[in-house]
C-alpha cells in the first residue's frame, strides 16, 4: 500500500538537506553530454569528493541538459551563498580540479568557464525546462522541491475537473506536438466522451531529424510529464494514461519507468491519489522509432500491438480511440506546460507570448550557429533574436541563408524574413509551421534544392505505405529532386515536380504525406533560381 | 455500410449538382453510386472494411480546403460535393500513373487482361502514358499453392485480399510486410502460401483481386475474371440475412 506523501514536509525536508551541503556539484548526465564524455567526469568529481573525505560538504548532483550542448560537457558549481559558476567542456581531468577547489586543495580550476550572462541564456524563458539542468532527474524529492505535484494537489483538492479545463483554455495554450490544436479544446472533448474508460496518451515518439526537445524534457524531468498526464487525466475522467517513447530513447524510458514507481509509491499514481478518490495508472509503452508512429492514429495501433500505420479521421482519437475508447493524444512538452498553469495561474503563463500563440517552446536548435542546444523562448521572440542572439550568429564568417522550421513537413525561411516572430500563424504564413521544435540554420554554402531532397528522402524512408500517394509519389518525388540535384533535369521535370507536390500532399492519407511536399514548395518559393539554374544545366 | 432504404426526411446532398436524400452513417460514396456517379474505387470493397489507401475515390466536398474520400467521408445534411473537377481527374491521374510506375503491370502478357480494375481505371482517366519512370520493383511470384497463384508484380497494395480473408473468411492469411516502397504482402509468417497451414483454399483473396496479382492457377492471359461482388452479397446475407442479389 503506498503511503502518501506530504509535499510540503518533502519538500522542507529536501531544501533543509540541501543546505547543510557548502557546494553542490551539478554535471550533466543528459544524452548531448553524456556522449561528450560527462561519464567520466561525474566518475572524477565523486572520486574527488571521495578522496578528499568531503561527502558531508560537497553534493555530486547528475541533471539534466542544461542547454549549450555544443560546449558539454557542462558542470556547474553551486557554493552556498556565492555565485554559481559553469564550466564548458570539462574532461574527467577537468572534473577532478573543478572538485578539488570547492575541497581547497586548490585556488582555481583549469577549466574554461561559460558566461551565464551571454544571451544564449538570458534571452531565455524557462517554463517547461524550468527544472530541467537543475534537478536529478532520478528523485522525486527534487523535483518535489521545485515545487512540484503542488498542482495536482490543488487540482485534486481545490478544482473540479471542468475547472482545471477552464484554467487551461484562459492560458490558451496550443498542442507543441506540431498543428498547435488549442488543448483545451481537446481535454473538453475527452471530458465529455462517454465511456467506461478512457485515455491519455503522451506523444514522445519525437521523430523529426534533428529534434530532442521531447526526449530533455522525458529524461530530465520525468516527474514534471507524469504530473502533466496526472492533471490531463483529472480533467477529462481517464484513468489509465500511456508515455509513448521510442526505443532509441532508452534513458528516457528508464527514468519515466522510475519516475511511475516512485510516483506510485508516493500515492501520486493508483488508486486515491492523495487520498482523494480520483485513480490513474501510468505505463510507458516502447515504439520501434517509425516517424508515422507519432501521427496519433498510428500510434494508437502501435500501442495496440498493430502495424503503425495511420487511419482515416473521423472518427476522432476523442471518439474512438485505444480499443475504441475515447482517448486523447498530447505532445509531451504539451503535458509539461499544465504544472506550471495550474500552478502559477493561466495569466502568469498567458502573460508570455502573443495573441494566438501562449507560452514558450523549447526547439532544439541545430546547424551552423556559434552556439547549438537546447533552447526555450517566450512565443513572438523573432528568428533573428534565436539566430544571432541566443545562436550567437554565423562561424566561419559565412552569412545566414535559411532557417529550417518544422522538420520535413516545415519549410525553410529565408533572410528576408528574420523578423517575423516565431508564432504558429506568422510561420505558416511563411509556408513553414512550428511543428514540434526541431530548428536547423543553414549558411550560403547549402544548396536549397539538396536540402529539399534530404527531407524527402526522410519522408519516402518513413513512409509507411499505405496510401499510394505517399508510398509511390515520394519515391517519384526523391527521384526527381535527385535529377534537378544532379543538373540533368528539364523544365517539364521541375513542373512534373511542382504538380505530384501537388497531389500528394492534397491526396495522402495522414500528415506524412500531406506535408511531405513542404520542403518543396518553400524552397522553390524562395529559393526558385537555385532550381532553375540546375535545370538550365540539363537539356 | 450501405443503407439503400433512404427516407424522405433524411439529409439533402448534392452531387454533381443532383439532389438526393440520403440517410445518416452512409458515406459519400453509397449516395454518389445512387446518383449515378461514376466514382472510381480500387481498394474499396463493398463487404469489407473501408481502408482508405487507394485514394482514388477523392471528391471534392464544399467547405473542404482538400479532396475528401468518398468511401470513408459519411455525408452531412446539405454537402455539395463535386465527384470529377479539373483537379479531382488530375489527382487521380496521376495516382494511377504511380501505381504503373511502382510495379510492373504489363497488361499484354497479364491473366487479367481485359478484366482488371486497374487497366479500366486507366483508360477512364485518360492514361496515355507514365510521366514517371518505371520502378522496375524486382519481385517473385508465389506459385507453391496447388490451387492459386500470387504475382507480386501486380499487386497494388489494396488489401483487399487481407480484409477479406481476415474478415469474411476469417483465417487471416494475408498481411502486409516491411512499409513504404518495400512494402509487400505476404502469407501466414512469411510462409510460401502453399505452405501456410490456416490457408483454407476458399479462393476469397483471389476473387476480391482488382488486378491480376491473384488469380488461379493454369489461366492464360487475359482468361482471369474476379468475382468482386461475393464479398458484398456475403457479408450482407450475414448481417442482414439478405440473399438475393445473386444469381
Ligand atoms: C507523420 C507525423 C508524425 C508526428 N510525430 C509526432 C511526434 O513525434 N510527437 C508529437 O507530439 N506529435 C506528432 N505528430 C502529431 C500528432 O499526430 C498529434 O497531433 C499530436 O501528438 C497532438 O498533440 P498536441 O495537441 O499536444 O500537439 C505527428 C504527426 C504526423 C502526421
Amino acid at each position: 500500500m503506498a503511503k502518501t506523501i506530504d509535499l510540503f514536509q518533502v519538500a522542507d525536508e529536501e531544501l533543509e538537506a540541501r543546505s547543510r551541503f557548502t557546494c553542490r556539484i551539478k554535471t550533466c548526465a543528459s544524452t548531448a553530454c553524456l556522449s561528450a564524455g560527462a561519464g567520466p567526469v561525474r566518475t572524477a568529481l565523486e572520486q574527488a569528493v571521495a578522496a578528499a573525505h568531503a561527502g558531508h560538504d560537497i553534493e555530486v548532483v547528475p541533471t539534466g541538459c542544461m542547454g549549450l550542448c555544443s560546449k558539454g560537457p557542462l558542470v556547474r558549481a553551486e557554493p552556498r551563498g556565492a555565485s554559481p559558476t559553469l564550466f564548458e567542456q570539462v574532461t574527467a581531468e577537468g572534473g577532478r580540479a573543478i572538485a578539488e577547489t570547492f575541497t581547497g586543495q586548490r585556488s582555481e580550476p583549469d577549466v574554461t568557464v561559460l558566461d551565464e550572462s551571454i544571451p544564449f541564456f538570458t534571452q531565455q524563458r524557462r517554463v517547461v525546462l524550468k527544472s530541467a539542468g537543475k534537478i536529478n532527474p532520478d528523485r522525486l524529492e527534487d523535483y518535489v522541491a521545485e515545487g512540484g505535484y503542488r498542482a495536482v494537489l490543488t487540482a485534486l483538492t481545490e478544482m473540479t475537473p471542468q475547472e482545471v479545463i477552464e484554467v487551461i483554455r484562459d492560458s490558451g495554450l496550443r498542442g507543441r506536438g506540431g498543428a498547435g490544436y488549442p488543448t483545451a479544446t481537446k481535454l473538453g472533448l475527452l471530458a465529455d466522451a462517454q465511456g467506461e474508460t478512457k485515455y491519455v496518451v503522451a506523444n514522445g515518439d519525437e521523430g523529426d531529424p534533428g529534434a530532442y526537445m521531447d526526449r530533455t524534457i522525458m529524461e530530465d524531468d520525468p516527474h514534471r510529464v507524469l504530473e502533466g498526464i496526472i492533471l490531463a487525466a483529472y480533467a477529462t475522467g481517464a484513468s489509465q494514461a500511456y508515455i509513448y517513447v521510442r526505443a532509441e530513447y532508452p534513458s528516457a524510458i528508464e527514468r519515466l519507468e522510475r519516475a511511475i514507481r516512485d510516483a506510485r509509491r508516493h500515492g501520486l499514481l493508483g488508486r486515491n491519489i492523495l487520498d482523494n478518490s480520483f485513480r490513474l495508472d501510468v505505463a510507458v509503452r516502447i515504439g520501434a522509432g517509425a516517424f508515422v508512429c507519432g501521427e496519433e492514429t498510428a500510434l494508437m495501433a502501435s500501442i495496440e500491438g498493430k502495424r503503425g500505420t495511420p487511419s482515416i479521421r473521423p472518427p476522432y482519437p476523442t471518439e474512438r480511440g485505444l480499443w475504441g475508447a475515447p482517448t486523447m493524444i498530447n505532445n509531451v512538452e504539451t503535458l509539461a506546460n499544465l504544472p506550471e498553469i495550474i500552478a502559477g495561474g493561466a495569466d502568469a503563463f498567458a502573460s508570455v507570448g502573443t495573441g494566438s500563440s501562449k507560452g514558450t517552446k523549447v526547439f532544439a536548435l541545430a546547424g551552423k550557429l556559434q552556439h547549438t542546444g537546447l533552447i526555450e523562448v517566450p512565443m513572438g521572440i523573432t528568428l533573428r533574436t534565436i539566430v544571432y542572439d541566443i545562436g550567437g550568429g554565423i562561424p566561419n564568417g559565412r552569412s545566414f541563408k535559411a532557417a529550417q522550421t518544422g522538420g520535413p513537413s516545415g519549410g525553410c525561411i529565408p533572410a528576408a524574413h528574420l523578423d517575423t516572430p516565431v508564432d504558429y500563424e506568422s510561420l505558416r504564413a511563411l509556408g513553414s509551421m512550428m511543428g514540434s521544435g526541431g530548428l536547423i540554420v543553414m549558411d550560403d554554402t547549402v544548396s536549397m534544392p539538396e536540402v529539399a531532397k534530404f527531407f524527402m528522402e526522410f519522408c519516402m524512408d518513413e513512409s509507411c505505405g499505405k496510401c499510394v500517394p505517399c508510398r509511390a509519389g515520394t519515391v517519384q518525388l526523391h527521384e526527381l529532386l535527385g535529377k534537378i540535384c544532379d543538373g540533368k533535369a528539364t523544365r517539364a521535370d521541375l513542373q512534373l515536380l511542382e504538380s505530384l507536390s501537388w497531389t500528394v500532399r492534397d491526396t495522402s492519407l495522414c500528415g506524412l504525406g500531406q506535408t511531405a511536399p513542404n520542403p518543396v514548395f518553400s524552397t522553390l518559393h524562395y529559393f526558385r533560381n537555385e532550381y532553375l539554374d540546375l535545370v538550365a544545366g540539363g537539356r | 455500410m450501405a443503407n439503400r432504404r433512404a427516407r424522405p426526411n433524411g439529409l439533402n446532398v448534392t452531387i454533381d449538382g443532383v439532389e438526393m436524400s440520403a440517410v445518416e452513417g452512409e458515406s459519400v460514396l453509397d449516395v454518389a453510386r445512387r446518383a449515378g456517379a461514376a466514382i472510381p474505387t480500387l481498394c474499396y470493397l463493398d463487404g469489407l472494411s473501408v481502408h482508405g489507401g487507394c485514394r482514388v475515390c477523392l471528391v471534392e466536398v464544399d467547405g473542404e480546403h482538400a479532396p475528401r474520400l468518398a468511401c470513408s467521408t459519411p455525408v452531412t445534411d446539405e454537402m455539395e460535393v463535386r465527384t470529377a473537377t479539373e483537379a479531382i481527374t488530375e489527382h487521380r491521374r496521376i495516382v494511377v500513373e504511380l501505381l504503373f510506375a511502382e510495379g510492373n503491370h504489363i497488361c499484354a502478357v497479364c491473366v487479367s487482361n481485359g478484366s482488371c480494375e486497374l487497366q479500366d481505371l486507366a483508360s477512364e482517366v485518360g492514361m496515355d502514358h507514365v510521366r514517371f519512370p518505371y520502378q522496375y520493383p524486382d519481385r517473385a511470384a508465389d506459385a507453391s499453392h496447388p490451387k492459386y497463384v500470387f504475382d507480386p508484380q501486380r499487386c497494388i497494395l489494396c488489401t483487399r485480399c487481407v480484409r477479406a480473408c481476415a474478415e469474411i473468411e476469417g483465417a487471416h492469411v494475408w498481411d502486409v510486410a516491411a512499409r513504404g516502397a518495400d512494402s509487400y504482402l505476404v502469407t501466414e509468417l512469411n510462409l510460401p502460401w502453399g505452405e501456410a497451414p490456416s490457408c483454407t483454399w476458399c479462393g476469397k483473396c483471389v476473387t476480391v483481386c482488382p488486378t491480376g496479382a491473384l488469380a488461379f492457377k493454369g489461366r492464360a492471359i487475359g482468361e482471369m475474371e474476379h468475382d468482386t461482388d461475393l464479398v458484398g452479397f456475403l457479408a450482407r446475407a450475414r448481417t442482414e440475412g439478405e440473399w438475393e442479389g445473386r444469381s
